[in-house]
């Protein structure tokens, strides 16, 4: 009799663990990506605007301050800043060599690039070395991603200033080749069609 | 018209507001301990303080620091006293050659200080690299630091 008992509570904990499970799943797939105009997944093309996003992603003029290093990188072969720069506490630079003390808000006749808050990704959202996929699995977390839900990704992505330098980044630096508008309509796609990441 | 306040001095300017903070300093208040080494933010002779924080006036136009308080190196010491511990720790370390990537180095340092009572030799690093010195004098430049570290924190 002991034992039936037994039995059937170890049987109830299984059923409710497995609808807890079912649940998180559930939950985590919407989530992740519920496409925000309600449209159906379309893993296809969700997986190919985002092959193009990244294309931008590790263009030169993003990377170097997405980085996983502490410090920023420089110039289209991507080497390490000038005069020992460092990413320092806050990624805004080391006391007395912050970023601030050479990079102005707008890029200078002299050369030196600008845009307001100027300074490095923080850590979190460094993207060297990754492939597509954990570059979308990184967009998408808001642990990671500065917290931002795909809406707001999408709205730093449009107009954020300092982004947007990317294609305005003066003296002789090459802008992102792809139109920030062609961009921006990549990644409505990427979300609107699931927000689905590339395979590994 | 522009408005600033420079070494606690408050000030009016006409001038173009593209034009360098430097050329405003030198050319148009006489104030030429601070000096021009590049023009173009890479060997921080031209550091001053924009509200305490070590910036290249070579690169920043007037318009960008319109309202905020500079101070330069005809500034550094407190009011009252006749040098900064950097100053003096200059002075006791032997620390000048030539002179003149030494206002830059002075107010990068006093900046590094107010942020670092304390600076490892890392710190230095990082805070200094910008910092260029053609006599090399770097490695009394960091015993300076140390110095000024120990004046400081006397007074």
């Amino acid at each position: 009799m002991r034992r039936a008992k037994y039995f059937w509570l170890g049987g109830a904990v299984t059923v409710f663990s497995g609808i807890a499970t079912l649940a998180g799943l559930l939950l985590s797939i919407a989530n992740a990506a519920t496409p925000s105009s309600g449209a159906a997944v379309d893993s296809a093309r969700s997986q190919e605007a985002f092959r193009q996003i990244a294309t931008v992603l590790r263009n030169p003029r993003c990377m170097n301050c997405h980085t996983a290093t502490q410090f920023p990188r420089q110039g289209n072969e991507r080497r390490r800043h000038d005069m020992m720069v460092m990413r320092g506490p806050d990624g805004h630079g080391a006391p007395a060599m912050r970023c601030l003390s050479c990079h102005q808000n707008i890029n200078q006749e002299n050369g030196v690039p600008g845009a307001p808050n100027w300074g490095l990704a923080p850590l979190s959202m460094a993207w060297e070395g990754l492939d597509d996929h954990q570059l979308a699995e990184m967009l998408k977390d808001p642990a990671r991603n500065g917290k931002r839900s795909l809406e707001q990704l999408h709205e730093h992505m449009a107009h954020d200033e300092l982004v947007g330098w990317g294609w305005h980044p003066g003296g002789a630096r090459e802008p992102i080749a792809m139109p920030r508008a062609e961009f921006e309509k990549l990644v409505r796609d990427w979300i609107d069609s699931g927000a689905v990441s590339p395979p590994r | 018209m522009i408005s600033l306040s420079i070494n606690g001095t408050e000030h009016r300017l006409d001038v173009n507001p593209h034009t360098p903070l430097l050329w405003v300093l030198r050319d148009h208040l006489g104030l030429t301990g601070t000096k021009f080494g590049c023009g173009m933010a890479l060997c921080g002779a031209c550091t001053v303080h924009v509200d305490g924080e070590a910036v290249r006036s070579c690169s920043a136009p007037i318009a960008s620091v319109e309202g905020k308080k500079i101070l330069t190196i005809e500034g550094l010491a407190d009011a009252g006293k006749p040098l900064h511990p950097v100053q003096q720790a200059w002075i006791d370390k032997d620390v000048v050659q030539c002179g003149y990537c030494h206002s830059g180095q002075i107010m990068s340092a006093a900046a590094l200080l107010a942020k670092r009572p304390n600076p490892t030799d890392a710190d230095i690093d990082e805070a200094m690299s910008g910092n260029i010195c053609r006599c090399g004098t770097y490695e009394r430049i960091r015993a300076g630091i140390h110095r000024a570290a120990e004046l400081a924190a006397k007074s």
